[in-house]
């Protein structure tokens, strides 16, 4: 395959970006989209050029490093991340724009690279289960039933890519913060701070700049883990009912 | 507590789909009321009439339609100052658009903003039109909202205004209901299909019942 | 002298292990180590590097100890360290299945797994703390698989024939580390740990002969800064990049681990590599990494070739009769769930004898025809769903109607940093965990038993034994960056990465990585030989030389270049792959993930020699390219005593 590329080139965080053109040949369509770039990358190295810069790292689909915006997609076309995107979903002859993740919470630093930090102190806000090691008692002192357990389970499928932010006409972390609200709220182990947890993590939430749900649904559609629109309103009944409690006392 | 939602990006989405839900079951009211025209100005007049009365003897004449307007203007006011800072911190969240885009999400969900500034202007017009009258177009008259409203449908530009804020309020109502729900903890995966049912259904319900008004008066069958 | 002209230098001990009944060892030490008065701990400042399940447990439970923890990770974010990606479960003696599971049996299939080349005390401890690590788990809210009832559910690994490997669908290390990045999280808000994303640990500060500090690199800037502590703490990982092609992230490496090792740590068993036995097959040169599929899968699905030579018709038109279940035919008794060594061999066997499938002859089918037609599609799909997606998203293949292909890859290594009872490295002070050390593995690691250790390691050993080093060290003199040890090594690392960026050749680090990486999967891959080893030996002085003669990496130092990062890793491979093949070839026996091809029983299995090899090799480093000094760690069996594996 001859595809040509479009992609967004910055030099750092605080240099003007452009995007760029490039010619790739020979691409086989069993390559995934990063062993694309990686093609790319070595042509422009010889050619005295810096190359692309892109954050990856397993390239299997969990680390949630990758994060490309490939033709206006998180993650291009397939529901899937960009590391596990292969180039048999793109035609001989296409051209492809890939940009970086576009938030204000996400600030560009080179190319295709952004910081996500934002998420980690989302997740510092009460994002877990205070349980000091040492502290725990037997593991099956306390059953959890099935329907909760995967109810916990799919919530916690959370990659924390970044692209429901990326989607998002309004750059919210709403799918991001309810995913992790609700896998540690619905588990009785969860329970004692479960309303600190969800008030906590959306002011954090909101403090570091992401805007507010619209219910337009880009996230969950982006979501390479699946993460369902629903648990935004799983999120909502909590943070309400945590916030009529904390009104009470 | 109140500083908690106010100060909160959830929160204000909560005092949206409050007062979103509050205009909503108003609105029921309203175009019920409205399609009494079609049994003539005396039952239409009445109507009128009537909704002064509401409430007495226990309420004075007219203090159950001022408690009315006073809610209403509350939900009003809370609902767009909501939606005007919501806009701003989305937009501050997403200033550099993507080279590459494409539309997004369905129609009715893309123009909840504009919509809702249509709907906004709309609700000026239409209180200035029929119930204080500084804007109507033939001879308002205190008392006859009958009349009144055949004037208004009488003028191109009145049915154009009405209709296009009708068409803004369906969809607006379409994606609006629907989102109230999950602002509210209310929509879940077994309730979906219900819940998109309702706010179709309702928007639909609405724009028809209301748009039903100016289309009976342009046939004549109101007059 | 040759690099192969090795000396044998005086034999290495663990010193901390206490002696006694193996089961009461462990609470020994904790007894016999000295504590810290929890007033002082925030006096002492710990260094970790590393946020992978060792690191990210170590960090938050030190932190919670009242430790100031400074910690670094080279990824954007702690949470995404690769025990991410591990997959299938983790391995606990709870006997919740009353199937005769006990803490012995847990301790005794480990060492038996590894073929008897690791130490028993650790591997004991490492069964004993198993049942905590559950425990611990459950209660910071990993969502487990449970049953209707509400209790935990587990399955079979290979090489055991109990059901204690807890797991969560196909993300167990996703949730594993999730939760320990949680704990560390709390630990960050709390002001208890500082964490140092996108910082890579270039090298070792060690100061009067004890480990007190790292020079890291700002990846986004590209500052080079010391950092100091009283003790140091490698989690960095396995050095499984060396191969290139690995199930390996692409940015995991071996440089703190090397660094630390030319600063005095000895290596031990650099050799003791794992070749994974079911992976996706690569489907071509541009392959970057390969991906494992869980070793769950061989619970239901069974691993077959044709019994033809060169039959390649597609796999539903072979016929039963002409199929080879060749794992259930060796091994009647473990069939599909033989250890990883012995199925990866077996894989490579059957493929060198031509009867391999797909592309280029080199896989072997696992098919889940029976599974779905015993089970149904929907159980598999419960079960196994992920992994299916993920293969087809892979290969464009639907494994629900053609049997995977798979191949064995290299997956871990059980080797690293030589370490004692304590998890001290020969450097006072710098300690290592999870898989950057060598302990508990032996020569072979057991499916499900990575996790395990990692944890033990992060959660309780370390944060009970480093406790002693510090308390017996509680005053130690400042150290800044003026002193002259640490001007040096600053010096040294400025100066690499200047050379790097200086040579400004024609080859890119990563051509010279797969060069590399070729080289060893061929010579020291899953079967090595005296001659291929030396070949290799003779091969990489080469291409390290043509590395500092050709290298190209583009932009600057003070900037985020990945190229750069990617080149400086490189460097420390191809000091590393050279240490590996030295140790493959003194090693001539063969055991676990090392088979030396000179020494095999007459069926063809993996023949070790227990008078000769029943040691640790540690490596003692000298100068690049000069000849390592082995120290020896002879291994005591007290309590499971080597016998020839036999899994038939």
């Amino acid at each position: 395959m001859k595809l040509t590329l479009r992609v967004w080139r910055q030099k750092n965080a605080g240099a003007e970006g452009a995007m760029s053109t490039y010619e790739v040949d020979d691409i086989s369509p069993d390559m995934s989209f990063l062993e694309m770039l990686d093609v790319l990358n070595e042509q422009l190295i010889l050619s005295g050029e810096e190359p692309v810069a892109f954050d990856h790292d397993c390239r299997e689909g969990i680390c949630g490093a990758c994060s490309l915006v490939i033709n206006g997609d998180a993650h291009g076309p397939e529901r899937t991340t960009t590391c596990q995107l292969h180039m048999r979903s793109f035609k001989d002859g296409d051209t492809i724009d890939i940009e970086p993740w576009r938030a204000s919470a996400f600030p560009v630093i080179k190319d295709l690279v952004v910081d996500r930090s934002a998420f980690d102190r989302i997740i510092q806000a009460g994002g877990y289960i205070t349980a000091p090691t040492g502290a725990a008692p037997e593991a099956h002192a306390t059953p959890v039933p099935k329907a909760d357990a995967d109810f916990a389970f799919e919530h916690a499928e959370c990659i924390g890519c970044g692209a429901c932010v990326a989607a998002c006409p309004n750059g919210a972390a709403m799918l991001f913060t309810s995913a992790k609200v609700n896998h540690l709220n619905v588990l009785p182990q969860g329970a004692p701070e479960r309303e600190s947890r969800v008030l906590d993590m959306v002011a954090q939430m909101d403090a570091e700049g992401f805007g507010g749900c619209t219910l337009t649904g880009e996230c969950a559609t982006a979501c390479p883990k699946g993460i369902p629109l629903m648990s935004i309103t799983s999120m909502n009944k909590e943070w309400l009912r945590a916030t009529r409690k904390a009104g009470k006392r | 507590m109140a500083r908690t939602v106010w100060d909160s990006s959830v929160g204000k989405k909560t005092v949206m789909a409050v007062s979103g839900v509050i205009m909503l079951l108003y609105l029921v009211a309203h175009v019920i009321g409205n399609l009494k025209i079609f049994f003539g100005p005396d039952e239409f007049n009445h109507y009128g009439h009537w909704l002064r009365t509401v409430g007495e003897p226990f309420m004075h004449y007219e203090w159950t339609l001022w408690l009315i307007r006073v809610v209403l203007v509350v939900a009003v006011v809370a609902h767009a100052t909501s939606a005007y800072q919501l806009s701003r911190r989305d937009l501050k969240a997403r200033p550099t658009k993507y080279v590459h885009s494409k539309p997004r999400a369905s129609y009715a969900t893309r123009t909840m903003r504009w919509g809702g500034v249509i709907l906004g202007l709309f609700i000026v017009w239409h209180v200035l039109d029929l119930t204080t009258g500084t804007v109507h177009s033939g001879g308002f008259q205190e008392g006859h909202p009958y009349q009144n409203v055949v004037d208004t449908f009488s003028t191109w530009y009145g049915n154009v205004i009405y209709i296009v804020a009708m068409l803004a309020l369906g969809l607006h109502i379409r994606h609006g209901f629907w989102s109230a729900a999950q602002t509210l903890g209310v929509g879940s995966r077994a309730r979906d299909r219900a819940l998109k049912t309702v706010a179709n259904v309702l928007a639909l319900l609405l724009t028809a019942g209301f748009i039903a008004v100016p289309v009976g008066v342009m046939t004549g069958v109101v007059s | 002298m040759t690099y192969t002209d090795y000396a044998t230098g005086a034999p290495v001990t663990d010193t901390k292990a206490p002696f006694g009944p193996v089961h009461e060892r462990w609470d020994k030490r904790r007894f016999e180590a000295k504590l810290v008065n929890p007033a002082n701990r925030r006096k002492h400042t710990v260094i970790v590097v590393g946020t992978g399940l060792a690191g990210g447990s170590a960090g938050a439970t030190l932190a919670e100890q009242g430790y100031h923890v400074v910690q670094f990770c080279y990824q954007d974010s702690p949470r995404r360290a690769h025990s991410i990606a591990a997959q299938g479960g983790i391995n606990a003696a709870k006997n919740y299945r009353n199937d005769g599971d006990s803490v012995h049996r847990l301790f005794y299939d480990t060492v038996k797994g590894g073929d008897f080349r690791a130490r028993e005390s650790n591997v004991h401890r490492l069964a004993q703390i198993s049942v905590e690590i559950i425990d611990q788990c459950v209660a910071q809210g990993v969502p487990f698989a449970r049953e209707y009832g509400g209790l935990l559910d587990t399955r079979s690994f290979g090489g055991v024939q109990v059901s204690r490997t807890f797991y969560a669908r196909g993300q167990t290390g996703q949730q594993l580390l999730l939760g320990a990045y949680q704990a560390l999280s709390r630990q960050i808000a709390a002001g208890n740990v500082e964490m140092h994303p996108r910082t890579e640990m270039l090298d070792l500060i060690v100061v009067d002969g004890r480990a007190r500090g790292i020079v890291a690199r700002d990846l986004i800037t590209g500052k080079i800064d010391t950092y100091f502590a009283d003790a140091v703490v490698l989690a960095s990982g396995g050095y499984g990049n060396v191969f290139y092609l690995s199930t390996n992230a692409m940015n995991s490496n071996a440089t703190a681990i090397w660094r630390a090792h030319r600063r005095g740590a000895y290596f031990a068993n650099p050799c003791f590599t794992q070749i994974h036995p079911t992976c996706i097959p690569r489907t071509g040169d541009h392959q970057s990494k390969l991906t494992l599929m869980s070793e769950s899968l061989r619970n239901d699905g069974r691993i077959w070739v044709p019994k033809a030579k060169g039959d390649t018709r597609p796999p539903h038109r072979i016929p039963e009769d002409e199929r080879d279940y060749y794992l259930e035919r060796i091994y009647p008794s473990f069939g599909n769930l033989v250890p990883r060594d012995i199925a990866s061999r077996a894989a490579k066997n059957v493929c060198d004898e031509g009867r391999g499938v797909g592309p280029g002859g080199q896989g072997v089918y696992l098919d889940f025809a029976d599974a779905i037609k015993r089970m149904g599609r929907k159980a598999v799909e419960a079960k196994y769903g992920n992994l299916f997606d993920m293969y087809q998203r892979i290969t464009d293949e639907d494994p629900y109607e053609v049997p995977m292909r798979i191949y064995p890859a290299v997956h871990y290594t059980m080797g690293g940093l030589w370490v004692d009872y304590d998890l001290q490295t020969t450097i006072p002070g710098l300690f290592a965990i999870g898989e950057a050390n060598f302990s508990d593995h032996g020569a072979n690691r057991l499916g499900a038993s990575a996790l395990m250790q990692g944890l033990a390691d992060g959660y309780f050993v370390l944060p009970a034994t480093i406790n002693d080093y510090l308390a017996r060290n509680p005053h130690q003199d400042p150290v800044t960056e003026q002193h002259p040890v640490v001007q040096e090594v600053l010096a040294e690392t400025e100066d690499r990465i200047n050379l790097l960026l200086a040579v400004d050749g024609d080859r890119t680090p990563d051509s010279f990585h797969r060069e590399l990486g070729e080289l060893m999967w061929e010579f020291c891959g899953m079967a090595r030989s005296d001659a291929g080893l030396r070949k290799a030996l003779e091969r990489i002085p080469q291409i390290r030389e043509e590395f500092w003669r050709r290298i190209k990496v583009p932009g600057t130092g003070e900037e985020f270049n990945q190229s750069l990062e990617k080149a400086n890793r490189v460097v420390d491979y191809l000091e590393l792959a050279e240490l590996m093949c030295l140790d493959a070839l003194h090693r001539t026996e063969s055991c676990g993930g090392h088979f030396r091809e000179e020494s095999q029983t007459p069926d063809g299995e993996a023949a070790r020699k227990d008078e000769e090899f029943s040691y640790a090799a540690a490596w003692e480093f000298t100068s690049t390219g000069e000849a390592p000094v082995l120290h020896k760690e002879d291994l005591v069996f007290e309590y499971v005593h080597p016998t020839q594996r036999s899994y038939a």
